[in-house]
């Protein structure tokens, strides 16, 4: 038992300072945690149920618009060409008002039966803005961003490149126009974060749990996260039960996914004494394996579970918030709640945290390691796999690499917290959910997870063993 | 499902500008991971670094492509001091996230729409080939010359030339390093760091050197891969890494030679499988496989031989058991 366990033991040389860490305060932690009854619970502090208020529904803003080629009625016989296609949900906004100004001066157009617009343009290689007139709309939609970031949608730069040819897509969907205040975009973003950052919790718990107690940096704990969403997908849709059925269906397939993930691969394993390294790498090879193994089923598209696209809920201002949108953060809350009450107050829970503190110890006071750890790879897989399904909401879509890219934020919200604590992995999600969502105020969304990964660097520069780490763990 | 025109695909990979990146990057890692125990999983940012650095010197600074490649070679320095100061001295596993994570930053970077102008966001860059192509000593020939399937445009073997110097000097290049005194602290570092510093070695200086060594050659991997292709984000993936990892690993972590034949082995069993699994699909020698199935089989054999490998061959097949037994 002590021995195939070898590899937890850390060595305690702290660099630079060649500090021991004594071993009887490790152990006096250890008694400390199986002593303890106190309750407190971090996720309670948060008290979500008043900032349950609202949402944007400019997330699901549909992505409306394609790129046309240019209608017939082309006005004048000048070479160059922008062009674009007005549509909301599929069908054409006919008789929209459209200007275009740069090199040629202003230019107007109009969209046809189509939804199709276009303007004939003297020069390339320059830059045009072109503008929606959106009091040409029909009442109560816009163009809308999803980013935030940009103020005024409705308005945009092209630049008319070599080929002669751009195409101007405008994202039209329920939304409020332009006129969003900043102060609720503030609202928007933080409610959003809050939701990303409960739904990564889940996944990042349980990437917590697993490093804590065996010491593997698990990189197929995002193939968990997919998985859940795929097992949801199965039962949801291909099956097709209700989808309140379905979920728990999923967690569950998830959970015996985590056990089977332990039992047939990660146990013998440790029964071999492979090093932390070497089982950092089979991981990563694990990881490969179940991506494209999962591509195969589903391809390389993206599907939806039932419902991902429902009615929104107006509060105040321009926030909004979909039913998807509480039931997620309820369930997540929910959840986390009771798992903080499981880790904190069962005897599995303590042995749980017993284990991660110090597992020959725990060992050596009559603790089932090994039961300790197939019972983590289960939670662990439950978590992970209902992560997976809200981020199915969130995204929204089912993708064979949507846990992956995800990956990366997940074990910065581990290592932000403290690697192998639990409430650090909570702490931590919501940092980066925060973070990510409230950034993308300034910066461009395709750069917003930039913004937590750049978090993650500076933080090891100041606080390496992250906010509620200990210092032993980083040496 | 015609046998030669596939093994002649495979052949032909070998000496592909791909192949060559790939070797460079390979012994890069080594330099990092082999030798110096460095946990570097941000590969494809190092290639990614040394490609954009050169392909952005010669598109918007419009210089000769020799100095565009020494600002390639600048920014990975860069790049790699970035990476280094606030990770080699925590444990083996943050600089594998930190690196990871910076790798990432450096993709979005360059796919991002904000600095569309620059970095040609999605689509990549291109068109940046001219004065590389100019300065080309060979006699003028047209059409593909060679031998079998090693037949290539004089443009293509101008890359080929360049990229295969470049690997012989860096082999030799590492080789006497790694039998210099440098070379032996670097080894003692991965062995034993504490041990090291008890002979009052800086380990931190030393390991950054290594960091900075390694990526420098990663990025010349980077820049002979743009050299003979065009520059695109969706390359410089964290999948990238991987793959470059399962070479090394392949060919021998801890070895001279061992980067080499793990990268050009690495692809030419990519390439063999496929161009083989597909034509199986159409004979119907896999009948529960679709064409495009069989592509993601590939993979799945990738991941599978990365596990298989790090378990039973973790030295790889040059390596020697005793030299590297992922310490840590």
């Amino acid at each position: 038992m002590l021995t195939s366990y070898r590899y937890r033991t850390f060595r305690s040389t702290a660099i630079g300072s060649a500090k021991v860490i004594p071993r009887k305060q490790t152990a006096g932690t250890v008694l400390r945690m199986l002593n303890q009854h106190s309750t407190p619970v971090p996720a309670r502090r948060r008290r979500l149920g008043t900032a349950l208020i609202a949402i944007a529904g400019v997330l699901f803003a549909l992505w409306a618009t394609i790129s046309a080629p240019p209608p017939a009625h082309a006005a004048d016989g000048d070479p160059y060409r922008v062009s674009g296609n007005v549509q909301l949900d599929g069908a054409p906004l006919p008789g929209i008002a459209i200007t275009v100004d740069g090199p040629g001066g202003v230019q107007s157009a109009e969209t046809d039966a189509d939804g199709k617009w276009s303007v004939a343009v003297p020069e390339r290689n320059a830059d045009y803005v072109v503008t929606l007139d959106e009091s040409t709309l029909p009442e109560g939609i816009a163009v809308v961003d999803d980013t935030g970031a940009d103020e005024t949608p409705n308005v945009r730069e092209v630049h008319v490149g070599p080929g002669g040819r751009v195409s101007v897509n405008f994202f039209i969907g329920a939304g409020e126009r332009h006129t969003t205040s900043f102060f609720d975009q503030l609202v928007e973003r933080i409610i959003n974060g809050l939701n990303f950052g409960l739904m990564l919790a889940l996944a990042s718990i349980g990437l917590s749990l697993v490093y804590g107690t065996t010491g593997i940096s698990n990189f197929a704990h995002a193939e968990m996260v997919t998985f859940g969403a795929l097992m949801a997908y199965l039962f949801a849709v291909v099956i097709p039960w209700p989808i309140w059925v379905a979920i728990p269906i999923a967690v569950a397939a998830s959970a015996v996914f985590g056990y089977l993930l332990d039992a047939g691969l990660w146990r013998p394993l440790r029964r071999k004494g492979l090093g932390l390294v070497q089982l950092m790498i089979v991981s990563i090879g694990l990881s490969l394996v179940l991506r494209y193994i999962f591509q195969m089923f589903i391809g390389g598209g993206t599907v939806q579970l039932p419902g991902s696209v429902p009615e929104s809920l107006e509060l105040f201002g321009s926030v909004r918030l979909t039913i998807v949108d509480i039931a997620s953060m309820a369930t997540s809350i929910v959840v986390i709640v009771a798992f903080a009450i499981w880790l904190q107050r069962s005897r599995i829970g303590k042995a749980t945290r017993a284990v991660s503190d110090n597992a020959s110890l725990a060992a050596a006071s009559g603790i089932d390691v090994d039961r300790v750890v197939r019972i983590v790879w289960i939670v662990a897989g439950a978590l992970a796999g209902l992560g997976g399904v809200l981020w199915a909401y969130f995204r929204p879509g089912i993708k064979w690499d949507m846990g992956t890219s995800i990956l990366l934020l997940i074990f910065a919200a581990v290592i932000l917290g403290g690697l192998g604590t639990a409430y650090g992995a909570l702490v931590g999600s919501l940092i980066v959910g925060l973070l990510v969502e409230v950034s993308s105020l300034w910066i461009p969304a395709d750069l917003k997870y930039v913004a937590a990964l750049v978090i993650l660097i500076l933080i090891l520069l100041f606080r390496p063993q992250g906010i509620l780490g200990r210092r032993e763990r980083i040496g | 499902m015609d046998i030669l025109q596939i093994l002649s695909n495979t052949a032909a990979q070998i000496l592909s500008p791909t192949t060559i990146g790939f070797v460079l990057a390979a012994i890069g890692l080594a330099v990092h991971f082999g030798f110096t125990g460095l946990l570097n999983m941000g590969v494809a940012g190092f290639m990614a670094v040394g490609a954009y650095g050169f392909a952005i010197s010669i598109l918007t600074f419009g210089l000769p492509w020799w100095v565009a490649a020494f600002i390639g070679i600048l920014a990975a320095v860069v790049f790699a001091l970035i990476l280094g100061i606030p990770t080699l001295r925590l444990r083996g596993d943050y600089l594998a996230v930190v690196t990871i994570a910076a790798a990432e930053v450096v993709r979005l970077l360059f796919l991002t729409t904000a600095f569309r102008p620059v970095t040609g966001s999605a689509d990549g860059l291109s068109g940046f080939h001219t004065d590389f192509r100019a300065s080309n000593p060979l006699p003028q020939f047209s059409g593909n010359v060679g031998f079998g399937p090693w037949s290539y445009s004089r443009d293509q073997w101008w890359v080929i030339i360049v990229g295969v110097i470049l690997v012989v000097i860096v082999l030799l290049f590492v080789w006497a390093l790694m039998r210099s005194p440098w070379g032996r602290v670097i080894k003692g570092i991965r062995e034993d760091e504490d041990a090291v510093r008890a002979l009052g070695k800086n380990v931190f200086s030393f390991k950054m050197q290594a960091l900075v060594v390694g990526g420098v050659i990663i990025a010349l991997g980077g820049i002979v891969t743009a050299m003979g292709t065009n520059v695109n984000p969706n390359v410089y993936v964290t999948s990238q890494t991987f793959y470059i990892w399962t070479a090394l690993l392949l060919g021998g972590a801890a070895t001279i030679f061992g980067p080499v034949l793990g990268a050009v082995l690495f692809w030419v069993v990519r390439a063999l499988l496929s161009n083989l699994l597909p034509a199986l699909v159409n004979i119907g020698a896999l009948p529960f496989l679709s064409g495009e199935q069989s592509q993601m089989l590939v993979f799945v054999l990738i991941g599978l031989a990365l596990m298989l490998l790090v378990i039973f061959r973790p030295q790889g097949i040059l390596g020697n058991r005793k030299e590297l037994t992922f310490v840590k």
